[in-house]
Parts: C-alpha cells; structure tokens; sequence
C-alpha cells in the first residue's frame, strides 16, 4: 500500500518550513538533521588537521610545521573527531532518526531535551573552536598531566570545558534512548522481536550514561588544578598523575565501544537486509551488545601498562581486555554466518558493510597483541597503536556510519543517491584507508614513535605510502558528501522500502510524516522475517 | 502502574531515625575505636542513604526496573573504586 | 480513518509521545533514576580521589579534617535531613491533592536549602580567613603541609559541586513552586514534584556521606 507511494504530501521534511521550524523543533528526526549537519561539519575540520599531520609526516625532517604547531594538530585532530565526530555521529544522528521508528513510537520520550541536548553539543563545539581558533591545544586529546595542568601554555580551559558541556548532550541522548526502548515500545515489539540496532542502540546508551561523567569530573579538575592551583595531581603535593589516567581512561575506553556498538547495530541491519536473511545468531548478538558494554568498562588499565600501574592491576586489566574481545568476534562470526546461503545484493550499504566486518577484525586482532603487556612494552606509544585504532574507528566504526547513511538514506531524504558513484566512493574509501594506514602498523612495529614531528630518514618510504593513502582518503569522503547534497535536490524519489527490507521504518513513508505513523503498529513477527513476501510486513 | 502513597507517619519515622544517626555518628566519632571508626561512620551513613532511598524515594513501592537502575548505578560505582584501588594496593607487592 | 492509538481521553498534561499518563510517569520516574545513575559516576570520581588520597596521606587528612567545623556539618546535615522530610511530604501533598500544604512544604523545603548554603558560605569565609584554601596564600603545619592541601582542595571542590547541585535544586523547586501556585500540579499530574523530589533527596544523600568523611576523621586523635 505505501510500497509504492512516492513523495508523500505531506512529511516531516516539509512540515513546517523556516529557520524557527527547525531550530525549535521538538520532532527526533529534524534534530537527527540538525545533528547530522553539525557533526559532518567537525567531521571535515577533523579530518583538515588530519591533512596537515599527513603533509608534515611526508618528509622526515618535520619541515611543514613547528613541533610545537605538530603537537596542536595531532591534539585537534583527536580531539574534534573522537568528542565532537565519532561519539556522537550514529547515536545523534541515525539513533535519533530511527529509534523510534524502530520501535514503532512517535518519537522520543523526551522531545524537548533531545533538542535540548543538541543545543548542548553545538555550546561545547564552540567553546572549543574558540579553543582553536586562539592559539588550539597542544596536550594530546589525552590531556596528561601534569603538562595539562602545569606545563602547557595552550587553551586547555576552553577545550576542556567545551568537551565536558558536550558530554551532558551525550548522557542525555543515552538518557532519552533508554527510557524510550524501556517504556515506548510498540504493542507486541518485545525485547527479542527488537532490531538488533536497538539492541546496539540500548547498550551504547548505558555506556553514556555511566560512562561520560566520569571524564567529566576529570576534566573539571584538570579545570580546577590549572585555573585555582587546586593540586590533585601535583606530585610535589603528593598527588598522582596516575590517578587522573585511571579517571580519564575508565569513560575513554568505555569510549571506543560508544564509537563502534552503533556502528555494529548498523552493520547487523544492512547485512540482514541484502542477504535477505535474519541475522545468524539474533540473540547471541543481542547479548554480545550488552557484554561488550559491561566488559568495556573493566579494562581501562590496558592504557597504563606502562604509566605506571601495578604490574598486578596490570595483568588483571590484560586478561579482561582478551575477554572482551569475544563478543565482538561473535558478531563477526554470525554476520559471517548470515551472509553463507543468503541472496547477497552488493549494493552500496553492503559494500560498506563488508569493509567494516574485514577492517574491524583486523582492528580488533590487532587489539589483541597490544593487550598482551610483553607485546605492548614495545609498540605502546608507537604508529602501530596509532593503526590499531584507526582501523577500528574509520575501518571500523566511519565506515558503518557511510553504511547506515547510505542504507537509510531514502528513508531520511525520500531521495536515492547515485549508486554507481556512490560505489566508487566506497571503493577509494575502502583503497585510501587501507593505503593509509597499513604502512602504519610496520612503522609501529620497526619503532617509530607517535606523537612526533619529525622521524629517522629511514621510515620515509612508508609514511609517504601512508600520506598518499591519505589523500586518496580525503577525496574519497568528499565525494558522498556532493552526490549526497546532489540527491537532495535532484535524486530519484525513493519509495518506502526501496531495498525490500524488513522493519517498522520501511512500513512508513518516504520520509516519514512527523508522527512517523498513520496508525500504531502492533508488532506480530520477528525482527528479520525475510519468509513472507516483503512489502512492507505489515500484519 | 498504580501508584503508592505512602503514609506521612512513615516519612516522619524515617526522619526521626535519620537524625538520630547522624548525632550517632558525631558522637561516635569522639569514642576512639581504631580502624573501626571509618568503618562505623560509612556503615551508619549508608544506612541512613539506604533509608532516604527506600523510603523518602520510595524506591521499595518501585518497579524492579526502578531497583536495577540504582543497584546499577552503585556497582558501577564499585566497579571503577575497586579496580582503581586493586592498582594501589598492590603497587608495592613485590615486584619480578 | 480514526486513529485507536490517539486516546479519546488525551489530557492537557499527557505529552503526544505517550498513549496514557502512567506511561508519561514511569518514562518521567525513569528517565529522573537514569539522570541519578550518572551523578552518582560524576561525585563517585570524585569520592575514588578521596580514597586514594586518604588511604596514602591519613594523617594529613586528619589533621586537615581537625580544621572543619563540625557543629557547621551537623548542623547542616540536619538542615537536609529535614528539608528531605518536607520535601516528602510535599510529594504526599500533591498526591492528595493538598495545594495549600504543598505551597508551605516546598517553600519551607527552599528555605532550610538557602539555610544550608549560609552556613556553607560561612565555613568558606572561615577557611579563606585562616588561609585554607589551597593555592599561593595556603598556611598549614608544615608537617603536612603538601598533602593537607590535597585535603582542601578535595574538600573545596567536593562541597562546592554539591553546592552547586543545591543551587540548581533551588532554581528546579521555585520552578515547582510556580507550578503549584499555577494550579497546574493535581493528584492525577503530580510527577514534576515527585521527580524534583528525587532530585532533590539524591543531593542530601551525597551530603550525608560528605559529613563524616571530611568533619569527623580521627576525631577520637584529638
């Protein structure tokens, strides 16, 4: 029935028009819009720092910029994509969205403060792009003491202070997310008949919201020691620089699960629908969601080998961190298992879809050998960490997000982008990536360190691979962003189910009208039931 | 969920007890009892928290939701104090 | 076609979001218990810097915590305990419908609140007079002289974050206090209050640990 419906009249993109519609807006996805402008936008300033750190690092001689400049950029770079890109970027903009079509609600439980917590997100944004703007910060995004708080003559504050009022956006995003699945499930949508995006979903709110506070009471003392003198760090006081790891690390480990569960939620969702098949494992995966939040916060000391740390509290923090890489592996093994014998679509989502699941594995392997102490001793500190992570959070985690952008998409716009150049971008995604950063784990491994300006003559070769990658990279994301932008305007228009997924969000109009359905659903079937014919699955 | 409304006499009961705790725990902090001290000063504030919680929250009349989210929240809590302290306590362990 | 799922009987106070007023509650209550959940992490950061401290420096931090006033503290405890009390009670109120009784208790509840913040605002001016407060002009027995200002400075911060929360407990209950007064809190729409009332008694709560873990260590030592 509004299988084939195109254009609706009436929807939530035109529902009121004005800049007042839309910066009062109480209805989830226009602020998911909002969200999705404001992070895209950090997302490139980012990655411009990210630019300038690959041109120094062609030479050898660190001849670009000063080290002290270096130090600001790798500071900024960090800063800006972990706070201000990837924590918020799936949850703020496609939970927003699809939570509670998802669900089958009208929106959020909390409407005003889901507005609420964007205005938060953009206040803590520009305090800390007037941290950059004057003069930037050159601490790491780690923020270390006691350079933090005694040494460094950079905008620490201002920094500080714009992540720690961002972070009150995430815990309320977390906040609204929970309340939502607990209590504004559709009739019949009990917690196994869930998509397992909101299992993803739920399980990143809890670490939002346990989470967050704690680099926020961080921060505030860092505040407190630099601005009043207030020593909690101060060994000369008898303070320890330690401790504020232990405080820092205990949110910013919980941290990369916040940045890569969303984008696992994604990939569950796009692999069952082009494999038309439900997902091998619904709940082993459910549970696997909630394991690798709980587990991700009893290893943060696998930062601190070391720093310092007993080297019992050491190893304790290494046996946890090989556990909590067993659930990840299960939802690598039943994507796996979802894809064998289904009718695989190699379209765009799924395209990015299989990069995640390979780049994310090697990320997580390779998360592995440094959470071995004997390995860690020598690659800590090194380009081999530096590749570690980035495979997980832009392997890993950027590329479900381009996933569930593409994948959701007609949902959102009513439009559909360009396929075949939307397959190029993912292909040079996918080539400048790796180019970028596979060199990095034989950098790390022959030594060279990061965080450095500068380097011996011999590991040119390979950073000139890895700054090529890069360019590569930059061109790549530019090009969704234009045919993205082009859709909006001159795309085809997209019915509700263009892919002939299963799903409450398909059984809505393309886009959705603002209180997302005609009628509430009342939720009879499976989350993934590909058995009957699929035209929306409405019971 | 139908709601529970609680009784005022309880809430003054609690409040009685309350008070009485905390001159409890000012007086027995003057009574020298060693390493015990400490340990009666958070045992009687925890008691007086637990009380404020059941009853003045009226977390007892709650839904078992209501009960995971602070037991939650609490061995969340526990959880960054005793591996944090698991770090210092052992540092001066013999280290090999 | 008529929607079923838009109660016929959609009052006022219901939000569009929810099908019924005990749905709005319950997400309301939940979302209130969630909100305390991450100032429970926020304080707990600063409760585990405590126990580090204090299990490495005891006597510094006794000999800091010699320097409090305890009559302020337990003077001040009870000032909680019992705005807690009338705060209760004020939820009892507008679940009976009692607007009146309501109007008395939340505005005798702000009262003992501002009550707390006076006394506090005279320890502060005590410990700024007998240069306490950690930084340049800091005096101390120089036997602990380093550490006792790890003392202070965890005693500055912790007492003004919860003072901090006790100001925007004031400013959340006048907002009660003007929806009473509007007529707009009735037994069948009283979650504002009950939801400030958590609030409201998770404050006392941190306080009521704050008490003997900077006033009364090694007291029985005097």
């Amino acid at each position: 029935m509004s299988s084939t419906v195109l254009a609706p009249p009436r929807h939530y993109l035109n529902d009121g028009f004005g800049v007042k519609s839309w910066l009062l807006t109480r209805d989830h996805k226009r602020i998911a819009l909002l969200y999705l402008a404001t992070i895209t936008f950090f997302f490139f300033i980012g990655g411009a720092f990210a630019v300038m750190i690959r041109l120094d690092l062609a030479t050898p001689a660190g001849d670009l910029v000063s080290d002290d400049t270096y130090n600001k950029l790798f500071t900024m770079h960090g800063i800006v994509m972990v706070f201000f890109f990837l924590i918020p970027s799936i949850p703020a903009t496609l939970g927003n969205f699809f939570v509670p079509l998802m669900i089958g609600a009208k929106d959020l439980a909390f409407p005003k403060l889901n507005l609420a917590s964007w205005y938060i997100y953009v206040l803590g944004g520009l305090f800390t792009l007037y941290a950059l703007v004057s003069g930037g910060v050159d601490t790491g995004w780690t923020f270390y003491v006691p350079f933090s708080t005694v040494a460094s003559t950079t905008k620490v504050v201002p920094a500080a202070l714009g992540i720690f009022i961002t972070g009150f956006s995430s815990i309320l995003t977390g906040l609204n997310f929970i309340v939502t699945i607990h209590r504004m499930r559709a009739p019949g949508m009990t917690w196994f008949r869930m998509p397992l995006f909101l299992w993803s979903m739920y399980a990143t709110s809890l670490i939002f919201v346990l989470g967050t506070p704690v680099i926020a009471i961080t921060l505030l003392l860092i505040a407190a020691e630099r601005l009043f003198h207030f020593g909690f760090f101060d060994p000369a006081l008898g303070g320890d620089p330690v401790l504020m790891q232990h405080l820092f690390w205990f949110y910013s480990h919980p941290a990369v699960y916040i940045m890569v569960l969303p984008a696992m939620g994604v990939v569950s969702e796009i692999v069952a629908a082009f494999c038309r098949k439900p997902v091998f494992g619904y709940s082993f995966v459910a549970f696997a969601s909630l394991a690798i939040a709980v587990l991700g916060f009893l290893v943060w000391g696998h930062h601190m080998f070391v720093a310092g740390e007993s080297v019992y509290a050491a190893m304790i923090f290494s046996i946890l961190s090989f556990m909590v890489a067993i659930p990840s592996a299960v939802k690598v093994f039943n994507w796996t298992a979802t894809m064998y014998k289904g009718s695989i679509a190699w379209d765009t989502p799924m395209l990015y879809a299989i990069g995640f699941i390979g780049l994310f594995t090697i990320g997580g392997l390779t998360g592995l050998f440094v959470a071995s102490i004997g390995i860690d001793v020598h690659v800590t500190d090194t380009y081999f960490v530096v590749a570690h992570f980035h495979y997980i959070m832009v392997g890993g985690a950027i590329m479900g997000y381009m996933g569930g952008l593409h994948y959701w998409w007609p949902k959102i716009s009513g439009r559909l982008y360009n396929e075949f150049l939307a397959k190029i971008a993912a292909g040079i995604i996918f080539l400048g990536f790796n180019l970028t950063f596979f060199p990095q784990f034989v950098l790390g491994y022959l030594g060279m360190p990061r965080r450095y300006h500068a380097y011996p003559p011999e590991f040119q070769v390979l950073n000139v691979l890895s700054s090529a990658g890069a360019s590569i990279l930059g061109v790549g994301y530019l090009i969704p962003l234009a045919y993205l932008l082009w859709s909006l305007r001159y795309g085809k228009l997209a019915t509700a189910n263009p892919w002939g997924a299963v799903g409450l969000e398909w059984t809505t109009t393309s886009p959705p009208p603002t209180e997302n359905f005609a009628e509430t659903p009342i939720v009879t079937w499976d989350a993934y039931d590909y058995r009957a014919p699929v035209e929306g699955n409405v019971a | 969920m139908s709601e529970h409304i609680v009784p005022t006499r309880i809430y003054y009961t609690i409040f009685l007890v309350l008070i009485a705790c905390t001159l409890l725990t000012w007086r027995v902090a003057y009574i020298d009892l060693g390493p015990m001290n400490t340990v009666a000063a958070l045992a009687i504030a925890v008691f007086k928290a637990t009380i404020v919680v059941l009853f003045f929250m009226h977390v007892k009349y709650s839904a078992r939701l209501t009960w995971a989210v602070v037991l939650g929240g609490l061995f969340w809590f526990g959880i960054m104090i005793v591996l944090t302290m698991g770090d210092y306590l052992t540092r001066t362990w013999r280290t090999f | 076609m008529p929607d079923a799922s838009i109660a016929v009987n959609h009052p006022a106070s219901l939000a569009h979001q929810f099908d019924d007023p005990a749905q709005q509650r319950d997400a309301a209550t939940l979302g209130m218990w969630v909100f305390l959940v991450t100032e429970i992490l926020f304080f707990g950061g600063l409760f585990l810097t405590y126990l580090v401290y204090r299990n490495a420096y005891p006597q510094a931090f006794a000999a800091g915590s010699h320097e409090m006033l305890v009559w302020a503290g337990t003077v001040n405890t009870c000032v909680l305990i019992t705005s807690s009390l009338t705060m209760a009670l004020a939820v009892h109120a507008a679940q009976t419908g009692n607007r009146a009784l309501l109007l008395r208790l939340l505005v005798v509840t702000m009262l003992l609140g501002c009550a707390f913040l006076g006394i506090k605002a005279f320890e502060y001016y005590t410990e700024y007079i007998e240069h306490h407060v950690p930084g340049a002009g800091f005096e101390f027995d120089p036997r602990y002289f380093a550490q006792a200002q790890l003392f202070f400075s965890l005693y500055f911060v912790m007492t003004g974050l919860h003072a901090l929360h006790m100001i925007i407990g004031l400013g959340i209950m006048s907002v009660m206090l003007w929806l009473s007064y509007r007529g707009v809190i009735t037994p069948e729409y009283h979650n504002p209050i009950e939801v400030s009332g958590l609030y409201w008694h998770f404050v006392d709560i941190v306080w009521i640990f704050l008490y003997p873990l900077l006033y009364l260590i090694g007291r029985h030592v005097q």
